[in-house]
């Protein structure tokens, strides 16, 4: 509960902090609301629309209304997809809105100690420290294989969990030896004619979890004719602290970052994490204020690409021949990379070239599956409604993949899966690793 | 200022929970913020309690109690209206469709279709077009607009000019009244002449006399081709008198919108496809109906067009093409509001004939008063929507703006048309309403509502203004 003291720090900072022109640039046209994933599924609820959650941010600016709980309710419930942004006329940036209103709440939040010390040790300890996340990630290793996670199923340990994180945890990756992470080279040569240099941005939960898909896109880029480098000393690109209102620890990320990737010199910054890219592509955004780095910032965010765009830039579904067993394909958009980096074409581009394969648009595809970042643990209820109804439209393409191009959609995807009971006939991957196993000849 | 005291509110309450169900009755602070405006600049106010019925019958049971108590009652859709009919000015209750959001009934013999207020407009579009039949009433905001809306507004939209305005397509309608009553009105008949037209009367109401709670609504068959072309001119004037050249020449497009530099970038700012930015105009005109006389059409009318000094004619190359256009059309208004803080649209009406006599009133306004006016709009049935960019935090500004809407207004009226084509009157137009309808065409229309809405609860502060703006002495 927000006392009243709480209420009036909130309220004074919203009033002092929130971007009130970008405020008043949202002119109530309700274009976004046919967009918004939370809306439809609460039924047409104008306080789980875009629209809504901008009038009640502007309606606190204002002094119209106090913060209250249901407030803070509202915006815990976004999803964060910023699919109202391309639908957006009046192009208002409510990624940014919703960062800073998150940000001021978070501060005024009265957190019991034992949520204190969680919210840090993930955000200050874990997420920021590479060498952590190969040690947590192992752990999670050491577990799969020593069988005891088959020990932990058996006595029903994970039912302690909510449904869907007990779910998660059967679906995870299975994480390579921290040795082997540990031995991957930092640069790769490129394969036939060289066209260019890129630096991959390996991500903090990318580079662990899914340590696989990153080499998968390392063997794509190589085979597309690049030299690549894997930049020491990046760490996780921020994004999971700027969505749970820990803009500071951003920045610093963001910081890291690019001065790890200006090293570097490569002609573009590849991802494959749709997640990642859109906050990467917005360090431009979180380092305006601060002169020394908002040029720096840009010229990090002017390099930046996705893995699937690279790839049809360089033509490689043209010089390459991929090739699948006959079946059915489907591709569900990660958010992130549609609605912030506009990258949608491309994958669909790539599945369409490999032979064999007949690609069916999914309905929807354009609309969050309610992985959302930590979503699908914070707000469990509403994330696995989302699902449901996702992999319902997933069942009518009779897909035998599902394609994503992002981790958590990847996990959601996986997950959906196994909520279905659908584990032996469906198959979720990410991009990358399609294209690795359509490769002819390997 | 609250309307009613605390424990008539908790009365109150009560009252409307036992009616829709603990679920739908809202009186928290968020609950109430979110239905406290619409898409009108600068109208807003919080209504006392949010009500969600789940039937017609409950919609009744409401209204009867507001009467009662003298609670107003502003109905609402998805909350798109642009002359603040959906805003709660007055406090009350606000009372949301959204439950009544189904498609009852698809006659494919009497082609009709049986609707609930809440269901999308763009829905019913799309439903009956799989079935080959056409629903022409296409407001820019039919994706999200309902068709409750569309009807209390008398929604108009791109195709007006061939296919007329909603009214043209509403047989039948059920409507609470705020006795308590539910009444029907007309049916599936082409023609009825039992009693007054009481179905056009509810149509374009506003909400101030009842709610729609059901409406019957006519389908013709679904044209057969159509194409869209794309007239650009260094002229404004040009496009006008080509808009009216057009009608003259007794062709009657589907679509014939005019855009203005100021629109077109905006536009093609926000949805990338191409539009010529370095054009002072642009018609996007579109027919349909069959290939052989589209094709005659659609030469003929970029012949006019030529001949009106049009710098360049485009067809678009596919149906893609041609849907890109009319949808980035659709989105003028919201892509004006990225220029400027606050953007404040009109759409005053003129006959066709009056087109460019009006489009150069404008710009004489604009200059006039030192404002920016945008204007685009449905020029092929004389109603522009010209747009004010401004900033409402701008005292002065706003006192001109409003002065040069007055001008406007009367410049409109004074060519033989009207203050509002199909926006409604709502708040904003209220003070010049008596300009149009004179002083005993407005004292018919209190007339009516003093017999429907004897309370007076039904969206007070709407359509009748508390006074009269007072006319400028500069024309006429």
């Amino acid at each position: 509960m927000m006392s009243a003291a709480d209420k009036k720090n909130i309220q004074r900072e919203f009033k002092e902090e929130m971007d009130y022109d970008e405020l008043l640039n949202c002119m109530r046209c309700g274009f976004c609301l046919p967009s918004c994933p939370t809306y439809i599924e609460t039924g047409h609820q104008e306080k789980h629309s875009p629209r809504g959650r901008i009038a009640l941010m502007k309606g606190v600016a204002d002094g119209l209304i106090e913060p209250d709980d249901d407030l803070a309710h509202s915006l815990d419930v976004c999803l964060g997809c910023r699919a109202c942004e391309p639908v957006c006329p009046s192009g208002v940036q409510y990624g940014h809105l919703l960062e800073d209103a998150r940000t001021i709440l978070q501060r005024n939040k009265r957190q019991t100690v034992g949520v204190k010390m969680l919210r840090k040790g993930i955000f200050d300890e874990l997420f920021p420290r590479q060498d952590r996340m190969e040690k947590v990630t192992g752990l999670i290793g050491f577990y799969q294989r020593s069988g005891l996670s088959k020990v932990a199923r058996k006595v029903g340990f994970m039912n302690l969990f909510p449904e869907s994180m007990a779910t998660m945890e059967k679906v995870l990756p299975e994480v390579p030896k921290r040795s082997v992470m540990k031995q991957r080279p930092r640069f790769f040569e490129h394969e036939g004619e060289k066209k260019a240099t890129v630096a991959l941005f390996a991500g903090c939960l990318m580079d662990t979890m899914f340590f696989d898909t990153n080499n998968a896109t390392i063997k794509l880029l190589r085979k597309a004719g690049c030299d690549v480098l894997i930049p020491e000393n990046q760490l996780c690109c921020g994004a999971l602290h700027g969505h749970n209102g820990e803009l500071e620890k951003s920045k610093q990320l963001a910081k890291q970052n690019i001065e790890a990737f200006e090293a570097a010199e490569a002609d573009y910054i590849i991802t494959n994490a749709g997640g990642c890219s859109a906050f990467l592509i917005d360090y431009d955004h979180l380092l305006k204020d601060e002169p020394e780095w908002s040029e720096r910032a840009k010229h990090f965010v002017g390099k930046l690409k996705d893995i699937s765009r690279i790839l049809v830039e360089l033509d490689f579904q043209k010089t390459h021949r991929l090739q699948l067993p006959d079946q059915i394909i489907t591709y569900q958009d990660s958010c992130h990379l549609r609605n912030v980096m506009k990258t949608f074409n491309e994958p669909r581009i790539l599945l369409k070239a490999i032979e064999g394969v007949h690609f069916v648009e999914l309905e929807g595809a354009d609309t969050c599956c309610g992985s959302a970042g930590d979503y699908n643990i914070v707000q469990p209820e509403m994330a696995m409604q989302i699902l449901d109804h996702k992999m319902e439209k997933v069942a009518d393409t009779c897909a035998q993949i599902i394609v994503t191009a992002n981790p958590g959609c990847l996990l959601e995807m996986k997950l959906g899966v196994e909520r279905a009971h659908k584990s032996n006939e469906v198959r979720a991957m990410h991009i990358a690793d399609v294209l690795v196993e359509a490769l002819v000849n390997e | 200022m609250p309307l009613h005291s605390e424990k008539r509110l908790n009365k109150l309450k009560a009252q409307l929970i036992e009616i829709a169900g603990n679920e739908n009755v809202d009186d928290t602070t968020s609950g109430r913020l979110v239905y406290s405006y619409d898409a009108t600049p600068n109208f807003q106010a919080l209504p006392e309690i949010v009500v969600a019925p789940r039937t017609a019958e409950e919609i009744a049971a409401v209204l009867k109690v507001c009467a009662e108590t003298s609670t107003p009652v502003y109905t609402r859709g998805s909350g798109t209206n642009l002359c603040a009919d959906t805003c709660p000015l007055k406090g009350g209750i606000v009372l949301l469709m959204k439950h009544l959001n189904k498609i009852l009934e698809l006659d494919k013999e009497n082609l009709t279709i049986t609707v609930q207020p809440g269901t999308i407009t763009k829905e019913i579009s799309d439903l009956v077009e799989k079935d080959n039949l056409f629903y022409p009433p296409d407001p820019s905001s039919m994706k999200i607009s309902t068709i409750g809306g569309n009807l209390a507004e008398n929604s108009g939209g791109l195709r007006g000019l061939k296919y007329g305005v909603t009214k043209d397509y509403v047989m039948a309608l059920q409507v609470a009244l705020p006795n308590g009553e539910l009444i029907r009105t007309g049916g599936k008949l082409t023609k009825d002449v039992a009693g007054y037209d009481l179905t056009h009367l509810f149509v374009g109401s506003e909400g101030t006399l009842g709610v729609i709670t059901e409406a019957t609504l006519k389908l013709i068959p679904k044209p057969e081709s159509q194409k869209t072309i794309l007239a650009l001119y260094q002229d404004i004037e040009a496009a006008g008198r080509s808009v009216s050249a057009i009608i003259a020449h007794k062709m009657i497009p589907v679509t014939l919108e005019f855009l203005d530099q100021d629109t077109i970038k905006a536009v093609e700012d926000f949805a990338h496809i191409g539009l010529p930015t370095n054009v002072k105009a642009i018609l996007l005109i579109v027919q349909d109906g069959p290939q052989e006389i589209v094709d005659r059409d659609i030469h003929k009318i970029a012949e006019i067009c030529r001949g009106e000094q049009a710098v360049d004619v485009r067809l678009a190359s596919s149906a893609e093409e041609a849907e890109e256009l009319a949808t980035a059309r659709r989105s003028a208004l919201s892509a004006l509001a990225r220029l400027k803080p606050t953007t404040i649209l009109e759409d005053a009406t003129v006959p066709r004939s009056e087109i460019a006599a009006m489009v150069r009133a404008i710009a004489e306004v604009a200059q006039k008063y030192h404002v920016r006016i945008s204007t685009f709009g449905h020029a092929g049935d004389g109603n522009l929507h010209p747009t004010c960019l401004t900033d409402a935090r701008d005292e002065d500004e706003m006192s001109r703006v409003e002065e040069a809407f007055a001008e406007i207004f009367e410049k409109a009226i004074e060519l033989g048309g009207t203050l509002t084509g199909e926006h409604g009157v709502g708040v904003t137009k209220a003070p010049y309403l008596e300009w149009k309808l004179g002083k005993a065409g407005m004292e018919v229309m209190r007339g009516i509502k003093q017999a429907i809405d004897p309370s007076g609860v039904m969206n007070p502060g709407k359509v009748f203004a508390d006074k009269t703006k007072e006319r400028t002495a500069t024309i006429k």
